[in-house]
């Protein structure tokens, strides 16, 4: 009897330790539902350089239709070079959306990686950020993808090969934020789901800052004096909202054989249309 | 408890009929976006992919002609968040389809919402997870 009574304390106190304890166990979640994202409470304030766990942007992370307007407002004007870029390339959304048939975009037509930064601004679906002594890693549920960030101090490289998502560095800027710079991006990539062109010069600065417990703000600065005549800010204050521990995401990964069938079936089908 | 399942059943059914749909890969120019056709159909194929899942089935249209209809929605992520899943739909399935067509004619279309043979409605378009921001 006093064996059970100690066991029950000791299941009430792992109740009151984990928070998810005790709650059924989820497999796949697709993301925060729309009311779980607007209902999140603030929690306690943000953790000292501490960014774990796994967020979630909601729509807005996403960068569909729905952001194409803001999108278009923020991006700084085409250089020369920039506009001859813009015109090979075919989206499928934004003010220059083609025909589906026309869409030459290398993610979805061809199953190229997503690359960096657009892994950041379209498709940012939820992210795991695991930190260890000197690396923060994010972990995208978008392609089942990974970054790594050095937090060692380390400089960015001269004249580095192009990766399809780059070198990152980051440095704690003050307690609660985390400024991230990236290099070395590989231009067949695209920034957005608009088809917006990037060059090799490429610059971004990412900007992680943690309001509170559960709210970690995004802004993403576009430097590549190649293709854009100046800076530009293409995620502004983006929020992003902590899911529970013991989220398992979903899957999302757009593999070639997909796109492929995809085409053949869909996109082939609506050629010749009348505008 | 059925009274509450019942309560936010249309509760979702309400927030997804008040929101703008999201899209994918690609936008509304292949569609004719505002047009509205509903065709009764037999399942021959349901796949379960990106960028889009698709649903493919034989439909008769005014003129008496049977075609096998493609008709697209979001990727499995977004419309998992909407109710949908791999095993929603199975060959032979008598649907009630309404969907956007092509704009070209051919038998290629976005689906709005189907009707399964249990009467239960499955809705496409609407926010996908964690669509409203605050």
């Amino acid at each position: 009897m006093r064996r059970a009574l100690f066991g029950c304390a000791g299941a009430v106190v792992l109740l009151l330790a984990l928070p998810s304890a005790g709650l059924p166990q989820v497999w796949n979640s697709p993301g925060l539902s729309p009311a779980e994202f607007k209902s999140m409470p603030p929690g306690g304030p943000a953790l000292r350089h501490d960014m774990s766990g796994t967020w979630d942007a909601g729509a807005a992370g996403i960068g569909g239709a729905a952001q194409e307007a803001e999108r278009e407002a923020a991006r700084a004007p085409f250089t020369p070079l920039g506009e001859e870029m813009m015109r090979r390339n075919k989206p499928g959304n934004g003010p220059r959306a083609a025909r589906v048939s026309e869409i030459n975009d290398p993610l979805s037509t061809l199953g190229d990686p997503t690359g960096f930064p657009r892994l950041v601004l379209y498709e940012l679906r939820p992210l795991q950020i695991v930190q260890t002594p000197n690396q923060v890693l994010m972990l995208y549920m978008f392609e089942k993808r990974w970054r790594v960030i050095w937090t060692d101090g380390r400089a960015l490289p001269t004249n580095p090969d192009p990766r399809w998502y780059g070198y990152s560095v980051g440095r704690w800027e003050d307690d609660s934020t985390l400024v991230v710079e990236t290099i070395g991006t590989d231009d067949r990539t695209w920034l957005d789901n608009s088809g917006d062109p990037h060059s090799g010069s490429l610059r971004v600065v990412e900007r992680y800052h943690r309001i509170n417990q559960n709210t970690l703000e995004l802004t993403v600065t576009i430097d590549d004096p190649q293709v854009y005549t100046k800076p530009w800010t293409a995620r502004n204050r983006l929020p992003m909202k902590l899911m529970p521990p013991d989220t398992d995401l979903m899957e999302m990964i757009p593999s070639a054989s997909e796109a492929q069938l995809y085409s053949r079936d869909i996109a082939s089908q609506t050629k010749g249309q009348q505008p | 408890m059925r009274n509450t399942l019942v309560a936010v059943g249309m509760a979702s059914m309400l927030l997804v009929a008040a929101s703008s749909p999201t899209a994918a890969h690609h936008g509304a120019a292949t569609f004719e976006t505002g047009k509205q056709i509903t065709l009764k159909g037999k399942v021959t194929e349901w796949i379960w992919a990106n960028p889009h899942c698709f649903l493919k089935f034989d439909a008769m249209d005014d003129t008496g002609t049977v075609r096998n209809w493609v008709a697209e929605t979001q990727n499995p992520v977004s419309m998992t968040a909407r109710g949908w899943s791999r095993s929603a739909f199975k060959v032979g399935d008598e649907v009630t389809v309404t969907v956007e067509p092509a704009k070209n004619g051919a038998p290629v279309a976005r689906i709005l919402n189907i009707v399964l043979p249990s009467g239960q409605t499955l809705i496409a378009v609407g926010p996908g997870p964690g669509a409203a921001t605050p």
